[in-house]
């Protein structure tokens, strides 16, 4: 089954952006650059659409207004939003519409400070863990493999469920009534959070971290194999 | 196929079983459930590129597995709390070919003289199973210098004024201090204390065919991209190279067969989900202190201490804010410098033992800084408008600096390892259950070193400072709400090792009473805790019970 028959909407994926990561630097400027698509951000005027993969434009929408409030741009540094967090937690959604699934980035080094740039070449999962990531991702569907210790509710239902619950004009509502329902939701918010962290300060290989800035705003150098720290920057002040 | 020797588990025991085996000789096959990313399996066995600083695949997508939605275990405080009362992660260890070794930060130090005959040498700990080693130091000590030559360790002889006698230096010398390390260090010694740098299973200068690590910051927790951490690849990778060991991953051994006087091999499930058996002259269990006797128990052996005497770390963790300083803790190995008196203790804590009624009380070792990670960090603020200052200021990297002391825990016979009765694995068996409530000692032990750790953080000029400790203990010795898992990663005891069949599992070669050719290789075998990492004396006991049987 090709990937576009397989997601339940339609995608503006770059071709080859999660199969072939290598240049992502190149490769995150010209998606930028791109006409993709709009994804809506509530309160800043529309943003290029790096990519949708899983969820609807609607879920977008307030996915992106969601991420948005729990981790907020700060004058100029931008928040989770700016940095693709949307795109991050869209990907993990997707993962298995892509070969090999986007779960494990490649290793050992991403290019961004020497070596070859591997980190956008996926691992295959073995056979036990598709069994395990499409379970967490998918639920387990009454599927008697993925119950061995009873019934799974996945990645997928808990975010179209819990998007569902924030209302569809959750991106309209003003600070207070976002931060109404958010917490109305805890436990799906709690979720969101936590992706949009990882989203926001992960490899960008996952789909987040757009252009390094979540890394950037706080100072924090990333992954720096092969050129590692000297001795001195280590020891020193 | 009959084969000299099957080991289950790849880690740091397994792997140093396989080395000794394979140089006199054996042919091994060694079992292991978990994935490959170390080394390529076929000749010449070059090491595997898989490992990468990647934060979100190493601590939240369990690329090194266990993954606890196919392999959970179980926890309880004790029998009240019903059949469990938390499901899912529980010290976890990784399982990968490599095992534990593959994660951790390498900190190798030996356990000391005193450690091996703590009952002789402070006397019994109520409502504790304190008893001394069925060997001592001096029997150790050619394996220990052995193996940190196998391992490549790192580290400075006579550093440590507490540690116990040593026939050779340290294969290399120590790499280089963390900046915050450094001013830890100098305020501790300000204070009376012995810091000095840890011993540290990462190479410093290339050693053995593999680079000096590069202080990426990405050690504990992580697996090494360059390979500079030689715990376990360079036992795993030299059998290999024998043409004599095998390494079968993604392959779970469900048995252990035995015709009633000898282990005769075992029953698997490979990567094809199909169930064989292999025959083996020995089998060699080194599959950690909580799948060890998970093992044995699935196999049906009934000795009643299998499982028994679960030990961890009882972890007390002091942290202090500073201002105006830049510890930069992404720099560097996690961990440079440690140090024991709190193992060793004083008139102080003497003084404490007596008032809490104890005989006497021993901590750990204290672990001087630790590794940064940005979104665990992201995930410890709250959401809201203020999450991107704190970012920003970033106190966990910049400002912050702690201190991790490794309590050495009490052997209680409550505290164990068993078979979950509901919870299953993908595979279909039981799953280990954890029941484990700390010992009075550790509670006192750590309530009486903390506010010390927060001194030294004072010392170097701290703002302000805490103490937290794992398992839990809010309310202080005595009164402690002792309901949550320990995080400590060093898990020991639960197949004891003793001379005595009636109170021991195996004897002091790790081989068992009545199945002498069935040999337990990991940290099941401590009688005691400790305060030390378990890594460098496992490693130690493995060599020793590889060298006696080829040997005999």
């Amino acid at each position: 089954m090709s990937r576009s028959e397989r997601a339940p909407h339609n995608t503006t994926v770059v071709s080859g952006f999660f199969l072939d990561f290598r240049g992502h630097l190149g490769a995150t400027a010209a998606l930028l650059l791109s006409d993709a698509g709009v994804m809506f951000r509530a309160d800043r005027g529309p943003r290029p659409r790096v990519m949708a993969v899983w969820l609807t434009d609607d879920e977008l929408r307030v996915l992106g207004a969601a991420v948005d409030h729990l981790l907020p741009a700060d004058g100029d540094d931008p928040g989770a939003l700016d940095a693709g967090a949307v795109d991050y937690i869209d990907g993990l959604l997707g993962a298995f519409l892509f070969d090999p699934p986007r779960i494990w980035a490649g290793g050992p080094f991403s290019g961004r400070t020497g070596g070859d740039a591997r980190f956008g070449e996926f691992t295959p999962l073995t056979g036990v863990d598709e069994l395990c990531w499409r379970t967490r991702i998918e639920g387990s569907r009454g599927l008697r493999e993925r119950e061995f210790n009873g019934p799974v509710v996945g990645l997928q239902e808990i975010y179209r469920d819990g998007l569902s619950a924030l209302g569809s004009d959750f991106d309209e509502c003003d600070h207070e009534e976002r931060e109404r329902r958010l917490r109305a939701n805890r436990a799906f918010a709690r979720v969101v959070f936590e992706h949009a962290c990882e989203g926001m300060y992960g490899a960008p290989e996952y789909g987040g971290n757009r252009d390094l800035c979540g890394w950037r705003s706080i100072g924090f150098a990333g992954d720096v194999q092969p050129r590692g720290w000297a001795d001195d920057e280590v020891a020193g002040r | 196929m009959t084969v000299d020797a099957v080991i289950v588990g790849s880690g740091p025991g397994g792997a140093t079983v396989a080395d000794v085996l394979t140089r006199a000789g054996w042919s091994v096959v060694v079992f292991e459930k978990g994935r490959n990313h170390l080394l390529d399996l076929t000749d010449p066995h070059k090491l595997l590129a898989d490992y990468s600083n990647d934060e979100i695949k190493f601590v939240y997508r369990h690329f090194l597995g266990p993954d606890p939605l196919v392999e959970p275990k179980t926890f309880r405080v004790s029998d009240e709390e019903g059949d469990h009362s938390h499901v899912g992660e529980v010290n976890t260890i990784p399982s990968t070919v490599g095992g534990g070794g593959v994660h951790a930060d390498g900190k190798t130090p030996r356990f000391r003289e005193e450690d091996f005959r703590l009952a002789s040498s402070l006397g019994p700990m109520g409502g504790a199973d304190v008893t001394d080693w069925p060997l001592d130091y001096s029997d150790l000590e050619p394996y220990y210098a052995e193996v940190e030559k196998m391992i490549g360790v790192a580290g400075l002889s006579g550093a440590n004024p507490f540690e116990s006698w040593r026939s050779g230096p340290y294969p290399m010398p120590p790499g280089a201090p963390m900046y915050g390390a450094t001013l830890s260090a100098a305020a501790a010694e300000k204070l009376g204390y012995h810091p000095y740098p840890a011993p540290t299973a990462a190479n410093s200068v290339p050693y053995d065919g593999r680079p000096a690590c590069n202080n990426c910051g990405f050690c504990a927790f992580f697996a090494c991209p360059i390979h500079a951490k030689g715990d376990p690849v360079a036992m795993l990778q030299r059998a290999l190279l024998t043409g004599r060991a095998e390494v079968r991953p993604e392959t779970f051994v469900s048995k252990i067969r035995t015709d009633g006087k000898r282990a005769t091999g075992v029953a698997y499930i490979g990567p094809d989900g199909a169930e064989r058996t292999m025959d083996a002259r020995h089998v060699v269990v080194a599959a950690g202190a909580v799948e060890t006797p998970r093992l044995l128990k699935l196999s049906g052996f009934d000795h009643d201490l299998i499982g028994r005497y679960l030990m961890v770390h009882f972890q007390t963790i002091a942290t202090g804010g500073f201002d105006d300083v830049d510890f930069h803790s992404e720099r560097g190995r996690a961990v440079t410098h440690i140090h024991d008196d709190p193992i060793v203790g004083d008139e102080d804590s003497k003084r404490a033992a007596r008032d809490a009624g104890l005989p006497w009380i021993r901590g750990g070792i204290v672990e001087h800084g630790g590794p940064y990670l940005p979104i665990l960090e992201a995930k410890l603020y709250p959401w809201g408008s203020a999450h991107k200052k704190m970012m920003k200021h970033s106190p966990l990297r910049k400002q912050l600096w702690a201190f991790t002391m490794q309590g050495e825990d009490m052997p209680l016979a409550t505290n164990r390892i068993d078979l979950d009765p509901t919870v299953r694995d993908v595979r279909g068996f039981p799953v280990a259950r954890m029941t484990y409530r700390p010992h009075r000692h550790e509670l006192v032990a750590s309530w009486h070193h903390g506010p010390r750790l927060t001194a030294v953080l004072d010392e170097m000029g701290a703002t302000w400072s805490s103490v937290v400790t794992t398992p839990g203990s809010a309310g202080g010795p005595g009164e402690g709400r002792l309901d949550d898992v320990p995080q400590s990663r060093h898990v020991m005891g639960t197949v004891r090792m003793g001379d005595d069949p009636a109170t021991s599992v195996v004897d002091s070669f790790g081989r068992f009473h009545e199945l002498p050719n069935l040999v337990v290789a990991d940290s099941s075998v401590f009688v005691t805790a400790a305060g030390y990492g378990p890594t460098l004396t496992l490693c130690a006991l493995a060599a020793r019970a590889a060298t006696a049987m080829t040997t005999g």
